[in-house]
């Protein structure tokens, strides 16, 4: 028997190890308990992670953690210091603000892109893919064909396309990037789905009288979620770069919003000089595309079907 | 509940996996399928199920004819169907509970708790197994979910796709003295395919070998005991299910 | 005699995050020109053995012995060289299934030939002519065409001859079959079987026959040996195997249902703790 009084370490472990859970609850955390051990023996992985949950907790505290304003530069006295100056940790800019502050605050605006695109482009990718896969026939031809207009494009190219329709602006560039990343959520979920479709305990559902509906909802979509998690983690790195992208081509956030990519733009004019303007933000978006990076790698050998659960 | 096929055909891109097949198979029996790869015999079973395109002839289920792979909701009830790979035939994301709940769902049968603890109970399945996922079972207790999914139902026929072949001996035993204790109980009727004539004959009153999708012979199993067997096809299967010996090879 | 392979106490483990899988546990026999058996259900470590034996154990595993030799050669010490070069003409594996066996994008001929070439220093005209003749031996009526084509494009069956020919091309001294019949169909099987028998015995071979299938190696076997849990329960001639004395080998007998048998229930196993000690 569990003993639930005893919060010790080693009782905890067996509740969720045990052979024989008693609950729904108890199976799913053991399963992931197991999922997590593997993550975390892999030290890659977990300096991944902690790069990112660093991001989410200076994005969550950015207005407790900046000394300075990120928007409003001390123009007469602070202009282009070089970092290691008093007060300027990282360096000051052109307009004289404070380079860590204004990397802290704009950590938000990376979150939110990389979050925004991820929510959107994910569940419209796995949407289409199982239902192309599932479906088969004509359903699947259409469905794979206009997924295949959009990966035609090179993703920056569309996605300049999108803002230069909709007009500059963070907003429409998170918009612009979500509609350039959802193809190959697709052809993820398309194929996996494609691996499962003929397999016996489909056919089982599929005698229970299940109706396609529920077949792609509760049975194929699950099957799908790990892969297509792991993609979207390593596709983190690449969406930051492409918002980085179109702010440096000053068509996604404009000034004064602290946007990483918008930085190196603004910097480059001082690149000889003043190398810090425009280095600090690039080092920035490298910590972080290398922390998605690390974790995503991570995520794939921990959620390996071939060692599901063990 | 009676079935009655006649003349069926199945036909995939072209390669005619049953030609014309005719069997009848009466309430409360228990019917075997033999024969080797390729004889069509997994083939009629799903072809039954509705899951195997047919070309050609009818199906009657009790009176009622069934076309194409379209079935009733009655139809889905009344007969369910026993997979051969136990790796294969169970959901390896969902836990054993969530896999028995899943037909009393789609068939909107309450009760679901009462009923999970039962068929668990009827196929020698503690409630410890409740909430494992299939990883965690063996291939003898995988099998016994499976059959525990097909009975949750309530049906009135079993289909049997070599429901052991992929089992260890010992297991096997179990899992056919299993089969045998529920078919008594509920009066159901089996249709089993197998390629083993020791389980066929073991299990099944009839049976029908298949051999390139057409039926070579039907014999009720006492007769091919005795070895009042028609087809040579059947002799060679019946000689070569004794084991190897010298003078059994051909050529 | 000199036995042909010794095996004393070899154990094979596997190193686990949740602790170490003991697959093979302190086994010992030896063979000699003549045919033994392994018996056991899935867990009991037959595998594992035949693989030991060849070296061909997957990392992590790890095998140890007191002693295990095969005709002068101490295995155990064995380095990749000398594996390469006993394995193929000296000492050769025949697996169950040839759709996972044989190399998919390399024709039948070229795999014998590959083989052959590695291991003798024959021209290619020769290896070809001796290839044929393999062919030939394992009954496939048609060698000139069956030599061009791809694993895929043949049944089971002949696959399986197909690897049994390339597999007995250099005429080794040890077969170890793992299974060789299990994914081949009844009328299939006395074939395949056939064909094996008489090249064993025109060879003489010695063949080690790992099997699940207690009748029929029993029907194939001078020997045979049951394992259950990494041990070897019983040792015994197969023609005293009416007269086995272990409860698990009497199980084993007594569980299966045969032609014109009316046992309702079947026996069923019980297995005991002790078995597995």
């Amino acid at each position: 028997m569990t003993d639930s009084s005893s919060s010790t370490p080693e009782s905890w472990r067996d509740w969720l190890l045990t052979a024989e859970p008693h609950s729904r609850h108890q199976a799913r955390l053991g399963r992931a308990y197991v999922t997590w051990r593997r993550f975390s023996e892999n030290r890659l992985a977990v300096t991944g992670l902690v790069i990112i949950l660093a991001l989410v907790l200076i994005a969550i505290f950015a207005d407790l953690l900046a000394p300075h304003s990120a928007t409003v530069g001390n123009l007469a006295g602070a202009r282009l210091l070089p970092p290691g100056s008093s007060g300027f940790l990282l360096g000051s800019d052109d307009q004289g603000r404070d380079i860590l502050s204004r990397l802290i605050v704009g950590s938000r605006i990376t979150l939110a892109v990389v979050a925004l695109v991820a929510i959107i482009a994910a569940p419209v990718g796995l949407l289409i893919g199982t239902v192309a896969g599932f479906a088969g026939g004509y359903v699947d031809a259409v469905l794979m064909r206009i997924t295949d207009i959009f990966l035609a494009f090179p993703k920056l190219i569309l996605a300049l396309a999108f803002v230069a329709a909709l007009g500059p602006g963070i907003e429409n560039a998170v918009i612009a990037i979500a509609l350039t990343s959802w193809p190959p959520y697709a052809r993820l979920a398309r194929a996996e789905t494609l691996g499962v479709r003929n397999s016996d305990y489909i056919a089982a559902v599929r005698l229970m009288g299940a109706s396609p509906t529920r077949i792609v909802v509760r049975h194929i979509m699950p099957m799908c979620l790990s892969s297509l998690i792991v993609r979207v983690t390593l596709d983190m790195a690449g969406i930051i770069l492409t918002a980085a992208g179109l702010g440096f081509l000053g068509l996604g956030a404009q000034p004064p919003m602290p946007e990483w990519g918008t930085m190196i733009a603004s910097g480059r004019r001082f690149i000889l000089d003043q190398w810090w303007v425009a280095t600090m933000p690039g080092l920035a978006i490298l910590v972080v595309s290398l922390g998605f990076n690390l974790l995503g790698d991570g995520l794939r050998d921990a959620l390996d079907p071939r060692e599901a659960g063990r | 509940m009676t079935i009655h096929i006649e003349n069926l055909s199945v036909t995939f891109d072209g390669f005619r996996a049953l030609k014309s097949v005719s069997i009848a198979v009466d309430k409360g029996e228990s019917f075997g399928l033999v024969g080797e790869s390729g004889s069509g015999k997994s083939t009629l079973l799903r072809a039954i199920a509705g899951l195997a395109p047919v070309s050609g002839g009818t199906i009657e289920v009790n009176g009622e004819a069934l076309s194409g792979t379209r079935r009733s909701r009655a139809f889905r009830r009344a007969v369910q169907m026993v997979f051969q790979d136990p790796y294969a035939s169970l959901h390896p994301r969902q836990t054993v509970d969530r896999q028995l709940l899943e037909p009393l769902a789609i068939h909107g049968i309450g009760d679901g708790e009462r009923r999970i603890l039962k068929a668990l109970d009827e196929v020698g399945l503690g409630s410890s197994f409740r909430f494992r996922y299939p990883h965690q079972l063996s291939g003898g207790q995988r099998q016994r979910v499976a059959i525990a999914r097909a009975l949750i139902v309530e049906p009135e026929i079993l289909l049997l796709d070599e429901p052991t072949s992929a089992l260890d001996a010992s297991v096997q035993a179990e899992v056919l003295n299993l089969l045998e204790e529920v078919r008594s109980r509920h009066g159901l009727t089996y249709i089993m395919v197998s390629h083993d004539l020791g389980v066929v004959t073991h299990m099944c009153s009839r049976l029908a070998v298949m051999r390139n999708g057409e039926v070579v012979e039907m014999l009720s199993a006492a007769d091919l005991a005795g070895s009042r067997v028609v087809s040579d096809y059947t002799r060679r299967l019946m000689v070569a299910s004794k084991g190897f010996s010298r003078e059994a090879v051909p050529g | 005699m000199k036995p042909l392979l010794t095996v004393n106490k070899l154990s094979v483990t596997y190193p686990t995050r949740t602790g170490v899988i003991e697959a093979v546990r302190g086994i010992s026999f030896e063979l000699g020109r003549e045919r033994l058996g392994i018996v056991g259900e899935s867990g009991s470590g037959k595998s594992q053995t035949g693989r030991a034996i060849m070296g061909l154990t997957p990392p992590p595993g790890i095998v140890r012995a007191d002693a295990l030799s095969f005709s002068g050669v101490d295995l155990l010490k064995a380095g990749p060289a000398t594996w390469r070069d006993m394995r193929g003409s000296r000492m050769a594996m025949i697996l169950q299934d040839p759709k996972f066996s044989l190399n998919p994008v390399m024709t039948i001929g070229r795999q014998i030939t590959e083989t052959l070439r590695h291991h003798e220093n024959v021209s290619k005209r020769e290896a070809r002519r001796r290839a044929l003749e393999m062919l030939e031996a394992v009954q496939i009526t048609d060698p000139e065409r069956v030599f061009d084509l791809y694993p895929y494009e043949v049944s089971g069956g002949m696959g399986q001859r197909a690897m049994i020919a390339m597999m007995l091309v250099c005429g080794p001294e040890l077969l170890i079959a793992d299974e060789p019949t299990s994914a081949l169909d009844v009328t299939v099987q006395l074939e395949v079987l056939g064909i094996l028998d008489r090249l064993v015995r025109d060879n003489g071979m010695g063949l080690i026959f790992i099997s699940h299938d207690l009748r029929l190696v029993s029907s194939f076997c001078d020997r045979v040996l049951v394992m259950y849990a990494g041990r070897i329960v019983e040792e015994l001639a197969t023609a005293d195997l009416s007269k086995a004395t272990h409860p698990y080998t009497r199980g084993l007998l007594d569980c299966t249902p045969k032609i014109g048998e009316s046992r309702h229930p079947l026996p069923v196993l019980e297995r005991q703790k002790e078995w597995a000690a």
